[in-house]
């Protein structure tokens, strides 16, 4: 089969690569890039822990291709901390109130979150609920990661006032 | 004027010890995507096994062609069981005595099992190869139905198994026979049911479900032929016990394996288990001279690694007419699928199922299991519930609220008048437990009282008046259980995987600095252990928690342990720190005696260091006493601080724990609303209370899956369904309700710091209580038992049959 030319840009860094025209955009991540962070749970698109930030969208980077995101700009969870290094404050939050154990959904979880919080800076729990419904979690049962989410809302409006 | 000496408590509190909700270590790597998986391994000249599987549930293999396969660009190799069978690898045995075929050799027993293995250098050529090797089968009649197992003309299953009337746990009465396991008075419980005022008979169902952690298993396997050594990357909850298993079945000298468990993605019982795709990947790395790396999808999870549950469990509970029972007799039929792949200790083929007289204090009691086989996938495990332990506990929870029902009783009535008594501790049971500790009737109150158990009987009793006047179409269900689990596997004497003593352990070095490193048998995968096992060190000896690092996993460097599963890592490992931590502390404070220039005995420990008796200006920090352990030549001593225990706990330990579920039925399209969901658990000492939160918010909505709508099921010629997240539930953050969690403290008065163990109870008691709520729903029309998962279709039918639609 022959291969593709893709040209994107992943967490602010341009890349370029040849791929077949059925290479997996999360298999591209992973294996060509060397991004693990995004994870493969199941192959019908449930789970979302492969979840990314395509052009502006939360993604399934395992139902595209990654000749489909030829020209895209894409964030994973590597590309979530701040440039300096600090941790954004969806990953504090996380930390704070116990968002995580295995770790297996995190990435894709907080990536989701991340998209949901600029969508919506202000939701309701029903919304943080729904916001994240793509994304399944084994061990936490949700309630924690709920909390995390809603105070790194918080957390985040109370830096944009300061900053107002 | 001097800086004020910081107390002694402010001094723990800043150890972050025991009771300390400490922030965990390992959210680090994992918020920011640097977790290690093993798909994230990547190795130079590294190569990647697929499968080849039976579309079949049961069938003759005529011919495997792998021609085609082997002549696609990038295809290494095709393995088939005539490739293993001269290194006799083509079956292997399984933890329950039984063996398990690697690849197919005659037959295959269940749908999508392991024919052939492929090995390419890119992953979709794998797959490409899977597609193109060409096998040829004779469909055989399939045996689904369990209770047909043990008929006269049942197919003949494992033909493997012909002529040997006798397994690992005792004869064999039929081809599909596995055991029968007996336990309790059988003859005095008959008498006794006889001679019962009332009878309450039922047969409970716990339904076959998977324990699907987000990670699928998987392995990466490198041979080094070099050195001679085998190293195995992989998703094992018990990688010890792996390492001395692969020892054994290749020949390869156990100083010659290194099995290494780096990041778990979630356990829950599935990664126990030796698959057939570890030993395939070891044997391809073997003959290729490659790493090679072998991780399944979630479809050859769910259907083919070992499920969980199955158990169909008839009861018999006998009472006074005021409540008081006086016998229960239990016969359950466990279907095992194609091999009995159960992972229990050895004496125990159906586990710790006999604790099956829960909480109650019942005088005589008779338990029959027996074992078949059918084509379905080979196993079960322990779906976060310890050993056979939610079967054991939903089966007696549901026999209290059916005899409650025949007594025309309140369920939490009959309870507390059957509560083994906080005085009769330790307890045995009538067959045969030893319960370590227990305050049930404490628990009891303080979650009818929190829920106002009363009001919400009174409300019932309203709403079900005016549902029979047409004014609502929804029905409230009240659901109580009062689980008391058995974990903490367990004394070396009746504990044992494959001959492996379910001891635990842990080594711990104290650096020159004061900090530390600590090495366990277990392996969390998501439980925190990197960060609790610090805490119970650092109350032991003095040391921040954030000062000692906690390594599990890697047999070249961790102590043997028997791994994480069945809530065993407290009980059994965290017992083993705290001994080792003491046996630190014993020299330490001979250290600081030298030091001191006193007798041991005239110092005293105090937080962090030790205090001359009387004289408390006079004192050694343990940070102090490290460097002197390196720097001071001590009389009598050697030089070093550093300690190892190997704990065999005297016996399990046993947490208990009281759920109230209040849902709201809609009879009409059979939704249940959980309207709220209160959790109190007793697990002895509360090491980290951040983190048993949010195992039990973890395990409750485990429970709710699999009350609510989970199941594995298989058609009649054999074809699994539920197998794809399409159809097996697990439920989002919008189906999952909010968790009320509370708690009491029953420290287990064997353990060293007295802690129980948590991380299963909540599956164990969650399942009981939903369960319990929506047959409670419909109890006063007349239903005694509906059987889960309570799925909107099965609630609706359940309305159905009692005439409330159309």
């Amino acid at each position: 089969m022959g291969k593709m030319h893709v040209k994107l840009t992943v967490n602010g860094r341009a890349v370029e690569a040849l791929a077949e025209p059925r290479t997996l955009l999360i298999h591209f991540l992973r294996e060509n890039l060397e991004l693990t962070g995004p994870h493969i749970g199941c192959e019908t698109s449930h789970c979302g822990a492969c979840t990314v930030d395509l052009d502006g969208k939360s993604v399934k980077s395992c139902t595209l291709f990654v000749a489909q995101a030829n020209g895209a700009d894409i964030v994973t969870i590597e590309g979530i901390a701040h440039a300096d290094g600090t941790l954004h404050a969806l990953q504090e939050a996380f930390r704070q109130h116990h968002g995580l154990q295995c770790g297996f959904c995190t990435p894709g979880m907080i990536t989701r979150a991340w998209r949901l919080l600029q969508e919506n800076p202000n939701p309701t729990e029903e919304e943080v609920r729904y916001g994240i419904s793509g994304n399944l979690c084994r061990c936490t049962g949700y309630q924690n990661i709920v909390k995390a989410v809603l105070a790194a809302a918080h957390e985040l409006s109370a830096v944009k006032e300061a900053a107002e | 004027m001097n800086a004020p000496v910081p107390t002694p408590i402010e001094r723990a509190e800043k150890l972050q010890g025991l009771g300390s909700s400490r922030k965990r270590v390992e959210d680090a790597r994992f918020t920011q995507g640097k977790g290690r998986y093993v798909d994230d391994m990547k190795m130079p000249g590294m190569l990647y096994g697929d499968f080849v599987r039976s579309p079949y549930g049961h069938a003759r293999i005529k011919s495997i062609n792998a021609e085609a396969a082997k002549a696609l660009p990038g295809v290494i190799a095709v393995l088939t069981a005539a490739d293993l069978k001269p290194l006799g690898l083509h079956y292997m045995p399984t933890l329950a005595g039984d063996v398990q075929a690697v690849l197919a050799e005659e037959k295959v027993l269940y749908q999508n099992q392991e024919v052939a293995f492929v090995v390419a250098d890119d992953r979709y050529v794998a797959a490409d190869a899977v597609e193109l090797v060409e096998v040829e089968y004779e469909e055989l009649p399939a045996l689904v139905d369990p209770f047909k197992a043990m008929d006269a003309d049942a197919p003949v299953l494992r033909e493997d198994l012909a002529g040997k009337t006798t397994g690992a746990h005792g004869p064999r009465n039929h081809h599909n026979h596995i055991f029968t396991w007996t336990v309790g008075d059988k003859d005095g419980t008959h008498a006794a049911l006889d001679a019962a005022e009332v009878v309450a008979e039922e047969l409970i169902t716990y339904q076959r479900v998977h324990p699907c952690p987000l990670e699928t298993c998987g392995c990466v396997a490198s041979m080094d032929k070099i050195n001679g050594k085998l190293t195995v990357w992989g998703t094992f909850q018990a990688p010890h016990a792996v390492r001395t298993v692969a020892s054994l079945i290749s020949g390869i000298p156990e100083h010659n394996i290194r099995i290494v468990s780096p990041d778990i993605g979630g356990g829950f019982g599935n990664k126990v288990g030796v698959y057939p795709g570890y030993i395939c990947a070891i044997v391809a790395s073997i003959v290729t001279g490659k790493p090679v790396k072998w991780v399944e999808d979630r479809i050859e999870n769910l259907s083919t690694t070992a499920f969980a549950r199955d158990y169909h469990m008839r009861g018999r509970i006998g009472a006074t007419k005021d409540g008081r029972i006086t016998a229960l007799d239990c016969h359950v039929l466990a279907d095992h699928g194609a091999f009995d792949a159960c992972a229990d200790p050895t004496k125990y083929p159906a586990g710790f199922f006999s604790i099956c007289t829960g909480s109650y204090d019942i005088p005589v009691a008779h338990l029959v299991v027996d074992g078949v086989y059918t084509n379905k996938a080979p196993g079960g495990v322990a779906y976060r519930c310890s050993f056979r332990v939610t079967e054991a506990s939903y089966f007696i929870e549901r026999m209290i609220d059916v005899l409650a029902r025949k007594l025309d009783m309140d369920p939490a009535e009959l309870r507390l008048k059957n509560f083994i008594g906080k005085e009769q501790f330790p307890y045995t049971s009538a067959l045969g437990w030893e319960y370590d500790s227990g305050d049930y009737q404490t628990a009891m109150t303080k979650a009818m009282d929190t829920v106002g158990y009363a009001a919400l009987r009174a409300e019932q009793a309203e709403n079900r008046a005016a549902f029979a006047r047409g004014e609502t179409r929804s029905l409230m269900g009240i659901g109580v259980a009062f689980f008391t689990e058995i974990v903490g596997a367990g004394p070396v004497k009746n504990c044992d995987i494959l001959g492996l003593g379910m001891f635990d352990s842990c080594e711990i070095r104290i650096h020159p600095t004061g900090s530390a490193i600590a090495r366990l048998g277990t392996i969390s995968q998501g439980q925190g252990h990197a960060t609790t096992f610090a805490q119970i060190l650092a109350t032991e000896i003095g040391i921040p928690a954030s000062m000692i690092t906690v390594e599990e996993g890697d047999t070249d460097t961790a102590p043997y342990g028997l791994g994480t599963y069945g809530s065993r890592s407290t009980p059994v490992a965290g017992a083993a720190t705290a001994m080792a931590g003491r046996k630190i502390r014993a020299k330490a404070q001979m250290i600081a005696a030298w030091l001191l220039e006193v007798h041991e005995d005239d110092l005293e420990w105090e937080v962090d260091r030790f205090v001359v008796k009387g004289a408390p200006e006079r004192s050694k920090t343990m940070t102090e006493i490290a460097f002197a352990s390196y720097n001071q030549a001590i009389p009598g001593l050697e030089p070093g601080l550093e300690a190892v225990s190997y704990y065999d706990p005297p016996n399990m330990t046993y947490p208990f724990g009281a759920y109230v579920c209040v849902l709201d039925i809609d009879v009409d399209t059979g939704v249940s609303t959980v309207r709220r969901f209160y959790a109190l658990d007793d697990c002895g000492t509360r090491i980290n209370p951040m983190i048993i939160e949010g195992q039990v918010h973890g395990g409750l909505t485990e429970a709710l899956a699999i009350a609510m709508g989970q199941e594995i099921t298989y058609d009649e010629i054999g074809n699994v369904k539920g197998a794809t997240l399409m159809d097996f539930f697990l439920p989002t953050a919008v189906e999952t309700p909010a968790w009320e969690t509370d708690f009491t403290v029953t420290p287990s008065p064997h353990h060293p710091i007295g802690a129980k163990g948590v991380g299963e109870s909540p599956n164990v008691g969650g399942v009981s209580a939903f369960s319990n709520a929506v047959n409670d729903a419909f109890a006063h029309l007349g239903l005694t038992h509906t059987p889960m998962p309570h799925d909107h279709w099965r609630v609706w039918q359940t309305a159905e049959r009692l005439g409330l639609t159309g």
